[in-house]
């Protein structure tokens, strides 16, 4: 899996996604755009692109720094409850600051967000069992329970089938004025980079960290902050994307072996690349409909996880 | 207390519950009510029986007392086939309002789908129970993807009847699926029968197990496919309960502290029923049908649940 | 007798035994030694059926152990694993109990009381017998898995590292067990040891493996020698006679 080849399809699949929609655009018309063209392409077409790749890139780091933190393949934002907080976040915010803007809202969600994450994370230390597929089993029953509390909450004030159309995954919706949210987790990716070596150090454990001078807790909060800050942006904006923040870091790792710095480019890039390739997918199945993206990921990102657990069976 | 005499006690507040259930504000309509909740009653104990015996033993073939069978994948599943049968045909097709028909179908798929899942277990070299059910876990989330997509498509007034079947609730008791789901159990009562007395050895692990003589493989199987059609018939009747099972089988251990699955299977069935009806008394009287009795018992189980994983076990 | 022919075993793709043939006599103790991922536990536990072998057989008194039926083999045959947590909390005469589970499926008679008191006697547990198996320590929790594999009553005793975790005072006390099981109650004993001088001590016979293979086997005479053990263990032995038994020293 050559960086080179990840760039290529990248700059392939994003030019593609520009011009697929219902308005026909072809690549031609670049040089004479129609003033219906560009608007579409403006307001529309490059705010999606924008969303799927920041959506993409942002949810696979975050799987790949929580898989650092935990020193578990099977963990990430839909495996360990981070995602459902989020979205009890936002029911909260909704029924509690209903009138606020898109930036309580995101304050809300990410605090609920951060709160599950940790909850997860402590559970993590209790549990003394080795199996490492146990983990993500009791990250998603803990998600599950989260999700029911949502549920409560949300059949009482009569929001379910609301909840369930504002939070599936969607790019439909990402057009200008809607997606801009999305930019903060561009500084948020950076500061992953720049604390990637650290991620891993912490990974391995307290006394391991220690030992060569981190602080241990103070990197492991600020994982986890940039994953719950940007898992809250995601899901608000676009919606809930589930097993993005697994599949892809494992993929890499299949390839790349586990070290964090190196890995992360890939991991961003293919990151990208999938979501890329499974919206256009959803875009053409069945044009001019489209299927939303947390359909064609939950659909897709299920195989694969499928795929890579029956794989790992053969390793036991 | 001798464990004999705990039986007697939860036998005896079991009754009386069901009795206040029964005549407390009976009211002037007596001949009208009294049957209403007679039957209601009933299919409470024919459900909290079933499942208190389900995830009892699935508990004791796992090893394990934080799991419960429906996370396998059977509640997502029927959600699926409700939601899918409403999206396609609308609420008013044979297979919704016929609710025998509804029924049959449900517990159908879902012993199908459990049976495909074992066949996957059993293929490989090793058994990991853990497989299965992250396996399970990992179809519950592709089932709940689809069925997410199709319910933000459906008629708001269509998804009141999706929402209906969404939650576990004995406010409204199929009851005329009473007859059909009796003669279900009855008839897998009687062919686990001989399966029962594997129970205790099955409690000391695997390989105890095969080493005092038990055919492993074979009773595993049998009991897995008597658990799934067990839980596809409570779920089908009342609708998915995901944590009570949980509770009860794990109160049951810690009250009863005994090993031996005679006292533990009447024990969980005598809890189940105090909890359930119970807690339909609570949703009737204190709430006044504001929620419903599965979101309570999720959210108390859930809870539960965490407290469990965060209590020192050196067991798992 | 303890058939063993021709077996192999592999996990992806990696042979963990290869072509291993052998014959186990009754009434005697039997050790396999050898280093760590020679194999010697993965043999046992397909003896015991407790895993699949890929290819060969194995028989047990002329029986096929993988045609036969599992409660028919459980009265013949009793295993001991390494590890045996057991998240049920049972008192010592509740285990032993379960020894006698081929036999009666968990509804004891009077015979089987007899089995299971007379076990808990030969393993000296009767102070402790109703106490519960975490309250023990570590070699009276032993003891009492050892006692239900007594009252399971079967000819052959399989143990797959027996010692293991058990401070030296009870590890001699668990061999003369194993030796006292062989003379007096006639059992053929089969044990994975990785303590070579107690395979010395108290084994009639040994089978060295290595790489998954049989390297030789034989009499303990013939089997603590220099040359065996070095070819074995890539180490180097010397062996001292002390009050008759063969004494392996190889610390440095």
């Amino acid at each position: 899996m050559k960086l080179i080849y990840l760039i290529i399809s990248f700059i392939v699949l994003s030019i593609t996604s520009l011009f697929i929609g219902v308005q026909n655009i072809s690549v031609l018309d670049i040089f004479q755009l129609t003033e219906e063209q560009a608007h579409v392409l403006f307001v529309s077409r490059f705010p999606r692109l924008v969303s799927i790749i920041l959506a993409g890139v942002g949810m696979s780091v975050c799987g790949l720094i929580m898989q650092q933190l935990t020193r578990n393949k099977f963990v990430s934002p839909t495996t360990a409850g981070t995602e459902d907080s989020a979205r009890f976040g936002i029911l909260v915010s909704m029924m509690l600051f209903s009138g606020a803007n898109q930036f309580v809202r995101v304050l809300v969600a990410f605090f609920f967000a951060l709160l599950g994450s940790f909850i997860f994370m402590k559970l993590l230390d209790r549990v003394k069992y080795k199996d490492a597929i146990f983990i993500p089993l009791v990250g998603m029953m803990f998600g599950s329970i989260v999700g029911s509390i949502t549920t409560f909450f949300a059949y009482k004030e009569d929001l379910i089938q609301n909840m369930s159309s504002w939070l599936q995954g969607n790019f439909s919706m990402m057009i200008e004025g809607r997606y801009e949210l999305l930019y903060v987790s561009i500084p948020l990716i950076a500061i992953a980079y720049l604390y990637a070596n650290k991620f891993t150090i912490a990974g391995m454990g307290e006394e391991f960290a220690v030992n060569l001078g981190l602080n241990h807790k103070q990197i492991v909060n600020i994982g986890l902050m940039i994953v719950a800050l940007i898992t809250a942006i995601v899901v608000l904006t676009v919606g809930m994307i589930p097993f993005l923040g697994l599949i892809i870091p494992n993929i890499v790792t299949m390839y790349r072996g586990d070290h964090l710095q190196k890995s992360l480019s890939h991991t961003a890039l293919l990151g990208a690349v999938f979501v890329l390739a499974c919206d256009i997918l959803g875009r053409v199945v069945i044009y001019p409909y489209e299927v939303p993206i947390g359909l064609t990921v939950g659909v897709i990102g299920s195989g694969i996880f499928l795929y890579m657990i029956m794989r790992r069976k053969a390793y036991e | 207390m001798s464990n004999k005499r705990k039986l007697i006690v939860l036998a005896i507040l079991a009754v009386l519950l069901a009795a206040a259930f029964i005549f407390i504000d009976l009211g002037k309509n007596w001949d009208y009510a009294l049957p209403r909740r007679v039957k209601k009653v009933y299919a409470i104990v024919l459900t909290g029986g079933v499942i208190a015996f389900s995830t009892l033993v699935f508990q004791t073939i796992t090893n394990n007392r934080i799991l419960t069978p429906s996370i396998i994948g059977l509640d997502s599943l029927y959600l699926l086939i409700q939601t899918f049968l409403i999206f396609v045909f609308g609420s008013m097709n044979f297979a919704i309002t016929n609710e025998n028909v509804n029924f049959l179908i449900s517990v159908a798929f879902m012993v199908l789908f459990a049976g495909l899942l074992y066949k996957l277990l059993f293929r490989g070299n090793g058994q990991n129970i853990y497989f299965l059910l992250l396996v399970g876990i990992i179809f519950g989330t592709f089932f709940g993807s689809i069925t997410e997509f199709m319910q933000v498509l459906i008629d708001p007034n269509e998804f009141m009847v999706v929402q209906d079947r969404m939650f576990a609730s004995f406010n409204n008791v199929k009851t005329d699926l009473l007859w059909i789901a009796t003669i279900a159990v009855i008839l897998v009562a009687l062919y686990s029968i001989k399966l029962i007395r594997y129970l205790d050895v099955l409690s000391l692990g695997k390989d105890q197990a095969v080493n005092l003589g038990v055919d492993y493989d074979y009773v595993v199987k049998r009991l897995l496919i008597v658990i799934a059609i067990l839980v596809s018939i409570s779920t089908a009747l009342v609708g998915p309960i995901t944590f009570l099972g949980l509770l009860v089988a794990n109160v049951a251990h810690q009250f009863l502290n005994t090993y031996k699955h005679s006292y533990l299977i009447v024990g969980s069935i005598f809890i189940s029923i105090i909890a359930l009806v119970g807690g339909q008394l609570i949703v009737e009287r204190v709430f006044t049908f504001d929620t419903t009795l599965s979101v309570i018992v999720n959210f108390i189980g859930g809870v539960y649940f965490i407290y469990l994983l965060l209590k020192e076990s050196k067991s798992w | 007798m303890v058939d063993v022919k021709h077996v192999f075993k592999g996990y992806n793709n990696k042979n963990v035994i290869t072509d291993v043939s052998v014959k186990i006599a009754k009434g005697k103790i039997t050790s396999f030694i050898g280093p760590n991922g020679a194999g010697k536990s993965t043999l046992l536990s397909m003896i015991s059926r407790l895993i699949a072998k890929d290819e060969g057989e194995i028989f047990i008194d002329g029986m096929d152990v993988t045609r036969c039926k599992n409660n028919e083999l459980a009265k013949k045959i009793s295993i001991l694993k390494q590890s045996n947590h057991i998240n049920v909390r049972l008192t010592v005469k509740e285990l032993v109990s379960f020894g006698r589970f081929p036999y009666s499926q968990g509804r004891l008679t009077k015979e089987d009381r007899r089995f299971v008191n007379e076990a808990i006697r030969y393993m000296e547990l009767e102070e402790f017998e109703d106490k519960y198996l975490d309250q023990l320590s570590g070699g009276q929790r032993q003891r009492a898995y050892i006692a239900m594999v007594i009252a399971q009553d079967t000819e052959y005793v399989l143990l797959d590292e027996p010692l293991n975790n058990l401070d030296m005072k009870h590890s001699v006390q668990i061999m003369k067990t194993l030796r006292r099981l062989a003379d007096e109650l006639g059992k053929t004993v089969i044990i994975v040891i990785h303590d070579i001088n107690f395979a010395s001590c108290y084994s009639d016979y040994i089978v060295a493996m290595k790489n998954g293979k049989v390297i030789k086997e034989g009499t303990t005479e013939e089997i603590i020698t220099p040359g065996v053990l070095n070819q074995v263990y890539d180490m180097n032995f010397k062996i001292e006679e002390i009050d008759q038994e063969k004494i392996c020293v190889f610390y440095s």
